[in-house]
């Protein structure tokens, strides 16, 4: 589904990423670990086709597309969806009009009908209950005075609305309490259904006790330093990331 | 008056000045009457200060010299009827519709639906001619015709417009819709409509002033509309503008609240070459209510300046300000909100707020407050700001699958909203939110 190669990308002169490799094929739940500063993010906004960041050299093929070359947008309708670390506000656009625009750009672009108001409806009572997210919240400008929670809830709500192939989640446990991490969490197992690939990034082990990850790969500096199953990330979490930066900084200076 | 001088005066101001000495020479004698001395005053005050300069304060970032340049028709009789009305695309207007075309009132395009228990409405000309009794007292005992050059050109020369009275206790339900059009298919023309809009006690009322230009020449048009809003009256006033890249607006629209009264009004410009408004309120009575919107959407080459006086005379009133600009392409924009709160206006609440998005490096935007306090217990603030448009948000939309341009156009749509939703009049703010959604597709 999903083939990065040799990826280097750099923000203005600081180069981030140094050389991604990662398959992901679908159905599968990768996380991405690592310690802050290591381009996890970095990472998850180039999929997206964040402009900041200029791809200096690799290649990134979704569904034998050459996804550098496409614009947000298009991703988003070929089936790719980044949750945001910061869900950004955005006044007087409520989140109901925003995801019927959404959606149906999307349908346009796959040479589908709109939605009708019904369907619409329906998807959206249905899509509402995986992450116990309020009508009234709905109605109201897009997270706009929305406190964290409900940031995160309405990026996975998003997610279940536009039905993507692939989603990528930004750090979505960070400033999350006890409960509306299990919600989140909730939500985007309830998402996966075989077909439909994650990319997790994360800081920490918590949001991978709910969402249980088929793979955990580790970045630092820029690149992919360790790969493993779920139980890498128990060990990450029990002796930190000390040891692996060791392990990398020592093969560096040798 | 003969004793006027113009050697040094644009043509325009000498034109406009012989234009006043043939409509006085045509009195008839009636040149002794309150009214026609106060023109004549006007007239001097008008030659005494020209036209302002961008040296004079209030007329810093507006310059009025392109204008002074030309010649305009003043006169021009127009064949315009219903056919080349019905090639405007206008939206479907119910109520009182009044047209006046070139400055002057068409009777057969006009419909007046309320009857008279309620509502008079009678024609500035017809008023002037025959019932100078009528407007003694209010015209020109509120726009200041002494130190404003436009307004004072406009006291002496105005020759249509209209005069609406609204008796006391009386809700009229139809809006009273006021359609200005400068025919300018065949020449330069220009018109001077004044309008005086008396609401009695504790009466209530909507209207509406639209302005539109129809052909390729030049429209130059000096408005004045003076508001009374008498005690415990609610007034709804919106201002539309639709003209020309090519036309020169400037307005003033002056309003006087008695006491408890309500004033609630919305400036939208749409597009215009040239556009200045003056809104000046003076509060003149306690517990009134004063809400001032604006927004501007100016592209291509427009320049549209906003000029506001919020003057708190009288204690425990509240005044809301906020206007909001979108400013494309190379176009300019001005802000300039004076709020006076008097030695007698304690307990006043006022506030003030002006909000722009420009959309291009290449437009500009000035704002200015400014706030004049004499009393100590009131509660006042002001902001401005002007910024970009938030990428962030622009690559949130599209990472949802919306394409750039429709993002920016969502995003600028939401900004102008809080205005456009302030305008009851339904057919008024469905045409104004598609004019916005068409000018938008071009951001």
């Amino acid at each position: 589904m999903l083939t990065i190669n040799n990826l280097h990308a750099r923000i203005e002169e600081k180069e981030i990423l140094r050389g991604i490799n990662l398959e992901i094929k679908p159905g599968e739940v990768h996380a991405i670990m690592g310690p802050n500063g290591s381009g996890k993010s970095t990472l998850a906004s180039v999929l997206a086709g964040r402009e900041d960041y200029e791809v200096t050299e690799g290649s990134v093929t979704f569904n034998g597309k050459d996804l550098l070359d496409l614009a947000p947008e298009k991703r988003a309708a070929e089936g790719i969806f980044l949750a945001f670390q910061y869900p950004v506000e955005i006044p007087g656009v409520t989140t109901i009009n925003f995801l019927k625009t959404a959606i149906n750009e999307i349908r346009k672009y796959n040479g589908q009908e709109p939605l009708d108001a019904a369907q619409f409806l329906k998807r959206m009572r249905e899509k509402a209950k995986l992450v116990k997210i309020d009508d009234a919240l709905l109605k109201r400008s897009l997270n706009e005075g929305f406190s964290g929670g409900e940031k995160k809830r309405n990026e996975i709500f998003q997610m279940a609305m536009l039905e993507p192939t692939l989603g990528l989640l930004d750090e979505t446990d960070s400033g999350l309490d006890i409960d509306a991490l299990r919600i989140v969490a909730e939500g985007v197992n309830q998402l996966r259904d075989g077909k439909r690939s994650f990319v997790v990034v994360t800081h920490y082990q918590r949001l991978l006790d709910y969402i249980v990850p088929d793979f955990v790969h580790v970045l630092y500096k820029g690149r992919i330093v360790k790969s493993g199953t779920k139980e890498l990330a128990l060990e990450l979490e029990e002796k930190g990331y000390d040891w692996i930066k060791n392990e990398v900084d020592a093969l560096e200076i040798a | 008056m003969s004793s006027i001088e113009n050697k040094d005066a644009s043509s325009l101001k000498a034109e406009l000045i012989a234009d006043f000495h043939l409509s006085q020479a045509k009195l008839n004698g009636k040149a002794a009457l309150p009214i026609h001395q106060l023109r004549g005053e006007a007239m001097q005050n008008f030659d005494k200060l020209g036209f302002p300069t961008i040296r004079h304060e209030e007329w810093k970032y507006s310059n009025v010299s392109n204008l002074v340049k030309q010649t305009f028709d003043f006169h021009t009789k127009t064949e315009f009827n219903q056919a080349d009305l019905d090639k405007i695309p206008l939206p479907h207007l119910t109520g009182n519709v009044l047209y006046f075309i070139n400055g002057v009132y068409n009777a057969e395009l006009s419909q007046i639906a309320t009857p008279e228990n309620k509502l008079k409405v009678i024609p500035f000309s017809e008023a002037l001619a025959q019932q100078p009794e009528l407007i003694e007292g209010y015209f020109g005992k509120y726009a200041n015709y002494e130190t404003d050059a436009f307004t004072a050109l406009n006291t002496a020369l105005a020759k249509d417009g209209v005069v609406v009275q609204v008796a006391d206790n009386k809700i009229v339900e139809e809006p009273i819709i006021l359609r200005f059009i400068s025919d300018v298919r065949l020449a330069n023309v220009g018109s001077q409509p004044r309008n005086l809009i008396i609401v009695g006690k504790n009466s209530q009322v909507k209207i509406a002033e639209a302005y539109r230009t129809v052909g390729d020449n030049a429209a130059f048009v000096n408005t004045v509309t003076e508001i009374i809003v008498d005690e415990s009256a609610m007034v709804d006033y919106y201002k539309v503008q639709s003209e020309s890249d090519k036309s020169y607006h400037i307005g003033t629209t002056q309003v006087y609240q008695k006491g408890r009264s309500y004033f609630y009004s919305a400036t939208v410009t749409l597009n215009g070459g040239f556009v200045r408004n003056n809104l000046n309120v003076v509060l003149d009575g306690e517990y009134i209510e004063s809400h001032l919107f604006g927004l501007y959407v100016p592209n291509g080459k427009q320049h549209v300046d906003n000029h506001t006086v919020v003057d708190h005379r009288k204690p425990n009133c509240e005044s809301h300000e906020l206007y909001k600009g979108i400013l494309m392409d190379k176009s300019t924009g001005v802000f300039n909100g004076k709020i006076f709160v008097r030695e007698d206006a304690q307990k006043t609440n006022a506030y003030q707020n002006c909000r722009n998005v420009v959309t291009s490096d290449e437009a500009t935007m000035n704002t200015k407050p400014q706030l004049e306090i004499w009393a100590d217990d009131v509660k006042c603030s002001h902001g401005t700001t002007t910024g970009q448009l938030n990428d962030e948000a622009i690559f949130y939309m599209q990472s949802r699958g919306i394409p750039k341009k429709e993002a920016i156009r969502l995003q600028l749509l939401a900004f102008a909203q809080d205005v456009v939703t302030q305008i009851k009049i339904d057919s008024i703010r469905e045409y104004i939110e598609e004019l916005i959604l068409e000018k938008l597709e071009g951001a």
